[in-house]
């Protein structure tokens, strides 16, 4: 029972840290209509400044606050710079352009950073496993993850729900055209959303540092299960990227815990402990196809109540 | 005037034919050069040019050439880079391989080929048994050899129980089998994870926790090394569960691992301080040579690739088209090797110690590996009976 209690923390903590990465996906994705093969390299940028400003200025927090600000510039940065003259381009156009700057990110950083990776250590009072109740310890670091990340939806459905530039957001993502035409600065409101998308991914990847190692192209794998996120939760949905991805990092999490024993009780021990990797890496992948048959929108589209 | 044009004339010639057959030793070296584990391929590529350096760049009396080509630790893109270099290139020699998946793909072009073969790292079960051939030789073991050390380390240490964590390819089943072959207390359980692209851990080890064991066991090469232990240590598990590993800890992986590593046994076959000669010239000279670097196991097994190349090539007096007395020369293991003196068993695995070794404090501070205690003697893979070679 504790157990499951454990690996229900497991599933929380991956699937709220995936929704960090779907959300800034979801809205450019959504809003700009633009595909963003790139924001894996954003998230990659994220762990390396934060890596880079904690060891420079020896406070955690601080250092995170830093990284986070300066992927924030990056992103706008590479709005102004590349992004925008791609906006009328079709999409395979969104793909070549931003494929090739994961292959100049990588060597970017591979000339700034070297190619060995770099360590994000935590400060002591993360490091302590917490008992959440009697007999359950679980790290601190992934509890400090929980609570951000659920700060941070909160933060945004806020700001999406009650604010003037959340509203434009909303309208933006249900019909592009219109906005513009009614007078508003569509360039200003992709530059920012852009910039917020970026630094949700930086958010994603400096906290799954230290947990992880900062290394090159580990965006890579992690971008295309958000990509599965907004397919399932509709794109241009934070609230559909929200749930998806809590649903698929629990789908992750307990089938790679539970299934082995599953598939135990009907299959040999070394035939079940070889194919449960494989297969609850699967379930994921399964969830979208059976969500594409039945709602090719998505569970939760945009642009619906 | 007549002179300096037939003069023109065979320097075009001579550059057109650079290698005309025999003039050069070729040979093909396949490793991960590009992505996440490219560090390990850069430190064979060191290791091995250190070893060509060391020998005067000749083997034979004829210049030596080598060809690296990446796999990018995928083994559909390894046999491509294998059949190309058998086939366009025409080496000589094939030496190389990280992954045991990637070797396992490359083998049957090497060996239909009948292209010499010096394995400098991968040792999958299949090689030292039933896919054993007479032209392709190993500097490092077979999968099961350092588990099966760690396992007898365990039995000393009187560990009651453990649970076993592996990446789910072809060296991590033969590692978590290698473990089960000589530990004698009960084993609570096993897991295995998506390889390469898993690379958090809670889920097993929250299971690893409720399973009660005493202990852990995990083989994770290269960054998933310093994953599973920055996880192992934040769940908080050091003081509970103490931690057993496999190819986990190294040179590369201990600059990230920091006090993590601190007091985390592992068994190799090769550390740094081994005491022997040659092993001296290798590290120091590595360390000059790379400034800032350290060699790792992946690199001795790769030094000593190049001198068992050497080694035949030197007794065929460079004529590399006869292989059978290459084999011959081979088989007798005869060069200084940077773990000390080892033998070949029918299989053309490696019969040799297995040392303990251990993260410590250097005297300056920084962490390094340590020899501390000789495992087992002349260990020899469980698979060689299945060879059809004696």
């Amino acid at each position: 029972m504790l157990l499951v209690v454990e690996q229900f923390l497991n599933g929380l903590q991956f699937g709220l840290l995936l929704f960090l990465l779907a959300a800034g996906l979801t809205l450019v994705f959504g809003i700009m209509d633009f595909v963003n093969l790139a924001h894996g390299s954003l998230y990659m940028m994220g762990a390396y400044f934060a890596a880079t400003f904690v060891a420079w200025t020896g406070n955690f927090v601080l250092g995170c606050v830093l990284a986070l600000g300066a992927t924030l510039l990056l992103g706008i940065l590479l709005e102004f710079v590349a992004l925008r003259h791609l906006y009328n381009r079709d999409h395979l156009d969104h793909v070549l352009a931003t494929f090739g700057l994961i292959l100049f990110f990588n060597d970017a950083v591979r000339l700034i950073w070297g190619p060995a990776g770099l360590a994000l250590p935590l400060p002591p009072w993360l490091t302590v496993p917490f008992q959440i109740m009697p007999g359950v310890y679980y790290p601190a670091y992934r509890l400090a993850i929980i609570v951000v990340a659920l700060l941070v939806a909160l933060l945004l459905y806020l700001v999406v729900m009650r604010t003037r530039i959340g509203m434009l957001i909303r309208a933006g993502a249900s019909n592009r055209e219109m906005i513009g035409a009614l007078g508003i600065n569509i360039k200003l409101l992709y530059t920012l959303v852009f910039g917020l998308g970026a630094a949700l991914a930086g958010l994603a990847g400096l906290m799954q540092a230290p947990i992880l190692t900062v290394q090159i192209g580990m965006g890579e794998n992690i971008l295309i299960l958000a990509f599965v996120i907004i397919v399932i939760g509709g794109i241009g949905s934070i609230r559909g990227a929200f749930l998806a991805a809590i649903f698929v990092g629990m789908i992750d999490t307990l089938g790679r815990a539970f299934l082995p024993d599953l598939l135990r009780q009907v299959l040999s021990s070394a035939a079940a402990s070889t194919a449960a990797p494989a297969l609850s890496s699967m379930l994921i992948y399964l969830l979208m196809a059976i969500v594409l048959v039945v709602r090719p929108e998505g569970l939760f589209p945009a642009g619906r109540p | 005037m007549r002179t300096a044009f037939w003069l023109a004339g065979a320097t075009v010639l001579a550059l057109a034919n650079p290698a005309l057959a025999g003039d050069t030793i070729k040979i093909g070296f396949v490793s991960t050069f590009s992505g996440p584990t490219a560090v390990i391929g850069n430190d064979m590529r060191n290791s091995f040019e250190l070893a060509l350096d060391h020998i005067g760049r000749k083997m034979g009396g004829k210049p030596v050439e080598v060809i690296y080509e990446d796999d990018g630790q995928k083994p559909d893109v390894g046999k491509q880079k294998t059949e190309k270099l058998i086939q366009s290139d025409k080496v000589d020699f094939i030496a190389g391989y990280i992954w045991s998946n990637v070797l396992l793909a490359s083998l049957k072009p090497v060996v239909d080929s009948k292209t010499m073969m010096v394995i400098a790292n991968a040792g999958p079960s299949q090689v030292a048994g039933e896919l054993c051939s007479p032209y392709v030789f190993s500097t490092s073991w077979q999968n099961d050899q350092t588990p099966q050390a760690v396992g007898e380390y365990m039995n000393q240490k009187g560990v009651k129980s453990v649970f076993l964590i592996g990446p789910n390819y072809a060296a991590g089943k033969d590692m978590l089998a290698g473990v089960k072959s000589t530990f004698k207390g009960e084993v609570k359980g096993e897991e295995y994870t998506v390889w390469p692209s898993q690379l958090d851990f809670s889920a097993e080890l929250s299971k690893a926790r409720a399973s009660g064991a005493a202990s852990i066991f995990v083989f994770y090469p290269g960054a998933a090394g310093v994953q599973f232990l920055n996880q192992y240590a934040q769940a908080g598990l050091k003081a509970q569960m103490p931690l057993y590993t496999a190819f986990t800890i190294d040179e590369l992986s201990l600059p990230l691992q920091k006090e993590n590593a601190l007091g985390v046994p592992g068994a190799q076959q090769w550390v740094n301080d081994l005491p022997n000669e040659q092993n001296k010239k290798f590290v120091a000279d590595y360390r000059k040579k790379y400034t800032g670097l350290r060699p790792t196991f992946y690199g001795a097994q790769s030094y000593d690739a190049a001198q068992l190349i050497a080694s035949a090539v030197e007794a065929v007096k460079g004529d590399t088209s006869k292989k059978d007395e290459m084999k011959a020369a081979m088989q007798k293991a005869n060069f200084k090797s940077v773990r000390g003196a080892f033998k070949f068993g029918n299989n053309h695995i490696p019969i040799q110690n297995f040392y303990l070794q251990d993260v410590v404090k250097d005297a300056d501070g920084s962490l390094a590996l340590k020899t501390v205690a000789t495992i087992v003697k002349d260990s020899q893979d469980k698979y060689h009976d299945k060879c059809p070679m004696k």
